[in-house]
Order: structure tokens, then sequence, then C-alpha cells
């Protein structure tokens, strides 16, 4: 093409005085940006086809290394952003639809961080977790409201719902061996056992060689059904139907042909080359009453032994889909909210369906409680939790639980350079190649995500103590520990808290 | 003994190995200083690498070290384990060289010396390869 229109988002910036010439940002860059020119004996660069995954920064033993955003700017225009200008060329020149990777970068409210915590002061003691018990333990699924006696007065222990244990509110997202690696499925699942808690296989299947993690694995049934098979349920502590998913409600998914190579191929059950598509609906799914029918086939197939999760995309009718999942049968709703990740999505749909998850989850919680049918489901929310204190803040919202998938992912290594559906991840992480997915030693990476996990719960427990709480259960739904900080009234109505300096 | 040992499933070939080691053993204490140097530092570590496969070799610090015996000064010997060269004695004859099954003794061309791993012994630490590889690649393990 004789006329780049798009200019390099990058610069690569290497400070010529510190670079020793070792030639390992060149042989770490799967981008090839980096090449070692013999006859200026110096280190040159192919700028454009940098993507700031900071691989190279990272590993440069000198510090030679910046990446920094090119500075070279279309003539400014507040509405015609260059972001904008540049995807019209680029659909200008391919005719196709844009695609991106994880999370809505974009600019829209994050109410996370205008709502702030209580503490306690005075007359409600705190409590301090290194002396005191201190409970993060949940149970999700159907809770029984009632009581039974038997003929004797004796209690009778009525609430034979399946549940799932874990030791600290937070589970790793849905995530499916193709869109991620070999590696980095090893290492979530060596650190939810660590940690007593759960990750999922999202809608790839499970690899043989996980199969020893099933007491930890949550097993995906999405719209395409691959790699569902009665062993892989059997397998699973629960089994979660993904009806959606936050970056792209309503759309399907399609992991090209590229990436099944042949583990990817055995797991997901279908041929080598291929390209797994899964479709936008499930197509025997078009009604709550249709959904209840997957349900129970589910739990049949599975002797009513483990919980069933629904996972539906935050849209704006979320709070009504809710109380629909909540009669299916369903004994966990998952919301993923519209900034949650994703291997790849069409980069409009990403940036522009669906709501934030604080007023999704807010919403469904209400309604569900207006119905008296709370307690018939657990709620766990996902897209985006960044932090233990977005954790916190969801338990007060009304959750059960919190999903972490883009912030395990950091752990292992994620720049978030939103390049996912190359998959060629400098990190190892979304990616097949085999010398890419080798950068991501589970030894490694399970460590990294136990040490997450267990910071997070210490900050829960400070958090919880602070405010007088001694365990999750007593913090779910408590929106008196929320307070809005610059929230409108709707906004403020819709979340169910006060604004920040009202007293109780 | 601890020694290093190499992970070659996770070695990623990137040679960083290579440039920590040769840091270390330069005496200085900034990497981009030791290789501002006219005569550029020398590893003692080095990075195979094969097309599926790469690792990192260095002196295995053999229980019965052929280098030692066939050393014609006396200038290689055995420290608590661990093999170590006096370079004041070395006379550059290179038998140690030849008798290394591993190929892991280099030659200092200009110095007309031999120089190895020594585990770091000189700076009392984590030998700086095993500290700097980004993989657990190589690691210092007791496996005997
Ligand atoms: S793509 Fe990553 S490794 Fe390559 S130059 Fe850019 S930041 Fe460095
Ligand atoms: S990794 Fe750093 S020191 Fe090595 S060649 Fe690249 S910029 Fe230079
Ligand atoms: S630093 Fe580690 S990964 Fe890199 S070449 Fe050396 S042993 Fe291999």
């Amino acid at each position: 093409m004789a006329i780049n229109y798009i200019p390099a988002n990058f610069d690569v910036v290497r400070d010529h005085t510190r670079c020793i010439k070792c030639r390992v940002c060149e042989r770490q860059c799967s981008n090839e940006v980096h090449y070692y020119d013999e006859e200026l004996d110096t280190m040159l660069c192919n700028e454009t086809d940098c993507v700031d995954c900071q691989r190279c920064v990272s590993l440069c033993p000198t510090k030679a290394l910046k990446i920094l955003p090119n500075e070279n700017r279309f003539r400014k225009n507040v509405n015609w952003r260059q972001q904008l200008m540049v995807e019209a060329y680029k659909q200008a020149e391919t005719g196709g639809i844009l695609l991106s990777a994880m999370g809505n970068p974009e600019e829209f409210p994050i109410y996370w961080d205008k709502l702030l915590l209580n503490a306690s002061q005075v007359t409600n003691p705190s409590i301090d977790p290194l002396r005191e018990p201190m409970e993060t333990r949940v149970f999700l699924g159907k809770k029984s409201n009632e009581v039974k006696y038997d003929s004797e007065g004796d209690l009778v222990l009525s609430n034979t719902a399946p549940h799932l244990e874990l030791s600290t509110p937070i589970m790793f997202s849905a995530m499916s061996y193709g869109s991620i690696s070999y590696n980095a499925h090893a290492s979530l699942a060596k650190a939810s056992k660590e940690l007593g808690i759960f990750y999922n296989t999202g809608e790839g299947g499970l690899h043989k060689d996980f199969y020893e993690y099933g007491p930890n694995t949550i097993v995906q049934v999405a719209s395409g059904r691959f790699g569902v098979h009665k062993d892989y349920l059997d397998t699973g502590a629960a089994i979660e139907i993904k009806i959606g998913q936050g970056a792209k409600p309503g759309i399907g998914g399609h992991l090209p042909g590229a990436k099944i190579l042949e583990d990817v191929s055995r797991t997901r059950m279908i041929p080598m080359g291929t390209d797994a598509i899964s479709p936008a609906p499930h197509h025997d799914i078009y009604s709550i009453e249709d959904l209840r029918q997957l349900v129970l086939s589910l739990k049949e197939a599975t002797e009513y032994k483990k919980p069933v999760i629904v996972k539906i995309a935050a849209v704006h009718n979320v709070a009504a889909i809710a109380s629909g999942v909540a009669r299916s049968g369903a004994d966990i709703i998952a919301i993923d909210g519209f900034r949650g990740g994703t291997g790849a999505a069409p980069t409009r749909i990403r940036d522009n369906v669906g709501i934030p998850i604080e007023l999704a989850l807010a919403q469904a919680d209400f309604r569900l409680r207006e119905e008296g049918i709370r307690d018939n489901v657990s709620l766990v929310v996902g897209g985006s939790i960044r932090c233990s204190t977005d954790a916190v803040k969801a338990v007060a919202l009304g959750a059960d639980a919190v999903y972490i998938g883009t912030a395990a992912l950091l752990a292992l290594g994620c720049h978030l350079c939103r390049d996912c559906q190359r998959g060629l991840c400098n990190w190892g992480i979304a990616t097949q190649k085999p010398e890419l997915v080798k950068r991501l030693n589970p030894e490694i990476g399970y460590k990294r995500l136990v040490n997450i996990v267990h910071a997070w719960d210490h900050e829960i427990k400070e958090l919880m103590g602070g405010m007088g709480i001694n365990s999750i259960e007593a913090l779910r739904g408590n929106r008196l520990m929320l307070r809005g900080v610059g929230l409108n009234e709707v906004e403020l109505e819709l979340l169910g808290v006060k604004h920040a300096g009202t007293a109780i | 003994m601890k020694k290093v040992y190499v992970n070659e499933e996770w070695c990623l070939g990137c040679h960083l190995c290579e440039y920590y080691c040769a840091g270390m053993n330069s005496g200085e204490r900034d990497l981009v200083k030791a290789f501002s140097r006219e005569k550029k530092p020398l590893p003692r570590i080095r990075v195979e690498e094969g097309t599926d496969v790469n690792f990192a070799v260095q002196c295995r610090h053999c229980a019965v070290p052929y280098c030692v015996k066939g050393c014609i000064t006396g200038a290689l010997s055995v420290n608590d384990g661990v093999i170590v060269c006096d370079q004041t004695r070395c006379v550059g004859c290179l038998t140690c060289v030849l008798s290394c099954p591993y190929g892991c003794i280099v030659r200092d061309e200009e110095a007309h010396v031999i120089t190895k791993c020594d585990l770091c012994l000189s700076r009392n630490a984590t030998p700086a390869c095993v500290e700097g590889c980004p993989n657990k690649a190589i690691v210092l393990e007791d496996r005997e």
C-alpha cells in the first residue's frame, strides 16, 4: 500500500546510551518490532507493529526501553476523535468489522469509584481481623427458607440444594482453552485448588489434563456446546449455562480455525482447523421455559448433585431477566457488566452495548428481593471487578461473590494491550503458539494468582473489620455501608445508596 | 550441594542469563557500564538454541571433574564441591576445554586464560543467571 493512512500508535523509545545490544527485545517481541543491524551495530525498530504489550520493556536488562503514545496527531476535532478517523481508514482499507479484545476501555462512568465505604467510630466498635475471627467463606446456591421439624421435634435438614463453597467471595471467570493458553488454564486450575475457589472452563471444554481439578472447576455449556459430554458435566463442581457475555451481549463467538490445533480440537470436539462458531442464541432457548428445560436436563444428567449457574450479560432489562432466570431452576445467576473482558469482540459492540455492572447488580438484587425470590439464587457479578474494594462494594450492593477475569490475567502478566485476537500474546496467555505459550510457566503463574487473591482476601477482611462486620453474609446487600459521591438522584436511586454526607 | 539445574521446558532462549552472568562477573554493578568497556564481559553460561527446545548450559560441578584432573598448573580446584579457577595460575593451555564433557569452560581469548561458572560464589548470593531468568528455566536446587 503506497499511502500509509494510519500512523503508528506508539513510539518505541530506546535509550541508546543504555542499550547493550543483547537483542532480548528482538527475541521477545512476537510482533517483530525490534531488530539488530549488523552494519550499524545498533538496534533498530519498526514501530508500526508495536501493540504496547510492554514485554520488551519488562525484560530489557538495562531498562533502555519506553513505549510512549505516538505524539503525531491529526488535526484536533472534538467530534471526529483521532481514534474514529483511524477506524474509518481501517474499514476503508479492509471492508471488515473492527475487532478488539479485553474490556470496554472508553470513558463511561465507573460507579465503583463513586461509591465510598463506611467505617465504625466510637459507638459501634470496629473489629481487628488479626485478633478476631472474620468469615470470608461463602456458599453459593439456593438457600432454603423453611425450617422443618420431625415428629420428635428435631430439626430436619431440608436444605438439600447443591452448593459451591468458596473460601473467599472471588472466582476466576470463564476463559476458554483456545482463547487462553494451556499454561494459563493450568495456572488458574492450580490456583483455584490451592485457594479453595473455582475457575471456569469457558465454552472451550475441559482439557483431559485438568480433570483432576474438577472439584474446583465450573464447566460451561454455551451456545456452541463445544466439548460438552457426560464426563465433562460430571467432572465439574458446577455447570454454567452461558447465555451472554458483558463484552459482547447478544452476539456469539468465533475462534478462528488457525487456533484450533490438535489439543484444542480434541478438547472442543471439533475438527482441526475449522472455525469454532458459537451461535448468538442457544438455538433451543427462546424463553425462560426453554431455559428451564436446559437447566433441568443438566441437573438430571448430573443427578441433581451440582448447582447450575446461568450467566447473562448486563443489558437494559437485566432485572426482569434475572427474575426469569431465578425462576428457571438455576441456583446461581452470574451477571457480566459491559466492561467485561473478551478474547475478541467486534469493537463497536464491545464499546457500545450493555450497561455498567454496578447498576445491573443493584437492580437485579432489588427485583429479586421485591419478588421474594432472592434466596432462590445466589448472585455473582463480573466485568469489571478490579480490586478488593470493588468486590466489597459489589457485596454491599447485593452480590454473593464476584468473578474476576482481567485481574487474574494481569496477575499472569497481561498488560492489557488488548490485541488478544491476533493470537500473538507476548505473555503466553492469549495464544496457542508453543513458543509463546512456553513463556507462561504455570509454577510461577499459579503462585501469582494465589498471591493476588490472598492479598484481596486480607484487604476484604480489613475493610469489613473497619465497618464492624465480621462476615460476608452480614455485608451482603448492606447498602448502608455505601455512600455515593458525585452521583445524581437517579443514579443514587438505582443503586439504592445515599449520597455521602447523609446520615443513617 | 545446591547446583544450577535446567528446566529446558521453560527456557525461552532469551539469553538474559548470559547477560546477567557476564555483568555480574565483570565486577561492575551496572550492566550498562560493564558492557560499555572496550572488552565486552564474558558470560560463563551459554544458551543452546534449537527450533523447539532451548536450554542454558554452565559448569555441572561434576563429582569427578575431568577438568581439574587434567589441569596442568593446578589452576582449577574443587572448593566445597564448587569447581573454581585461579586465573593467576592459568596458562591458557586449554586442556580443561578439551576434557570438559559438557563444553562448559569458556575461553577468554584476549587474556589467554579460561573462565568458568563458580555459582556466583564470589558474590555469596543466588547465581545471577538464576535470579535473572524470567521463567524459572534455571533453578538452584539440591537434588542429591
Ligand atoms: S509489541 Fe510489545 S514487545 Fe513488541 S515492541 Fe511493542 S511493547 Fe515491545
Ligand atoms: S533488550 Fe534492551 S539492552 Fe537489550 S537490545 Fe533491547 S533495548 Fe537493548
Ligand atoms: S534467562 Fe532463562 S529463559 Fe532466558 S535463555 Fe537463560 S535459561 Fe533460558
